[in-house]
């Protein structure tokens, strides 16, 4: 499996880590800046929330397309498969938002992305003292525990 | 257990110009599944536009809790979305054999049909609720007779 690139959101919609490893299309001819793909990327999750909420066939509401959607509440999307990646979404109910783009053969990866939150961004970031919540961070632990985690399981 | 919610058929514009609901009654109206339509064809795009691989069409499922949507986009960009169950296996060769076949067969060969106009054709309608009833016979699927 191969592993093309990683973003955190937080609840507001700044981007506070990308990471890629792989990324054949740069971003030039996807979304043109990295800023603007980083807000790409959260506009299109964003949206693909709204789209699953309102579309859930087992919803006891009659769903409202426009209404702020609260965290946790709702029927939510986990993946999406394209045709030739895969995206993987996981959101905390604090509003952290986790994505990562694999190639289109992987599996779920739920528990992946459930352990990127709680041992790694968690552990790396959370409990720095010296993290400010809101801003940017680009810590190398936290990256070189990302980069062992997934060697680990023999993703990179 | 297995079951189909719901076909939606999307022109090349983005606009929708078929939808048919199984097994229950979609508690979305009519404005609200066009919006959705459009919202469906926007977010197909830019998928395609953030891969990090070239090359990509946009997309083909789309996973959530408690259900999941498959698309089928033709050459000609028409899309044609299913609204699944999670358990329910091979909607992509359903989507495009079964599904592609009858509107092949019953649409586009009408005569009186114009193509991107929303469709209106008693026979791919009667012939889809058939085939999809099948389907649900298949799986051991329950369904309230209408």
């Amino acid at each position: 499996m191969v592993v093309h690139n990683i973003y955190v959101f937080d609840r507001e919609g700044v981007c506070l880590y990308y990471h890629e490893w792989l990324r054949p299309k740069p971003v030039r001819d996807g979304a043109g800046t990295q800023s603007d793909d980083q807000k790409m990327m959260f506009g299109l999750f964003f949206s693909l929330k709204t789209f699953a909420a309102a579309m859930d066939p087992k919803s006891k509401s009659n769903a409202q397309l426009g209404a702020p959607l609260r965290i946790g509440e709702n029927c939510s999307f986990y993946s999406f498969r394209a045709s030739n990646y895969k995206l993987h979404f996981y959101e905390t109910l604090s509003g952290l938002k986790i994505v990562l783009n694999t190639d289109e053969n992987a599996n779920d990866l739920r528990e992946l992305m459930h352990y990127i939150y709680a041992s790694i961004y968690v552990e790396y970031v959370t409990k720095n003292p010296l993290n400010e919540p809101g801003k940017p961070f680009n810590y190398d632990t936290f990256t070189s525990a990302l980069n062992k985690h997934l060697r680990l399981i023999g993703q990179l | 257990m297995p079951g189909i919610y719901s076909v939606f058929i999307i022109n090349k514009s983005g606009g929708l110009i078929f939808n048919k609901d199984f097994l229950r009654p979609s508690n979305l109206n009519l404005n609200d599944t066009l919006r959705l339509a459009s919202i469906w064809h926007s977010l197909h795009a830019i998928a395609a536009q953030l891969a990090p691989n070239p090359g990509c069409t946009g997309i083909d499922a789309l996973y959530a809790d408690t259900f999941t949507l498959h698309c089928f986009q033709t050459l000609t960009g028409t899309k044609f979305l299913m609204v699944v169950d999670p358990n329910t296996p091979d909607i992509d060769t359903i989507l495009r054999t079964m599904v592609y076949e009858l509107y092949n067969n019953y649409v586009l060969k009408n005569p009186f049909y114009e193509v991107e106009m929303p469709v209106r054709c008693e026979l791919f309608d009667t012939n889809l609720a058939a085939s999809v009833a099948l389907l649900h016979r298949r799986w051991g699927v329950i369904t309230a007779d209408r």
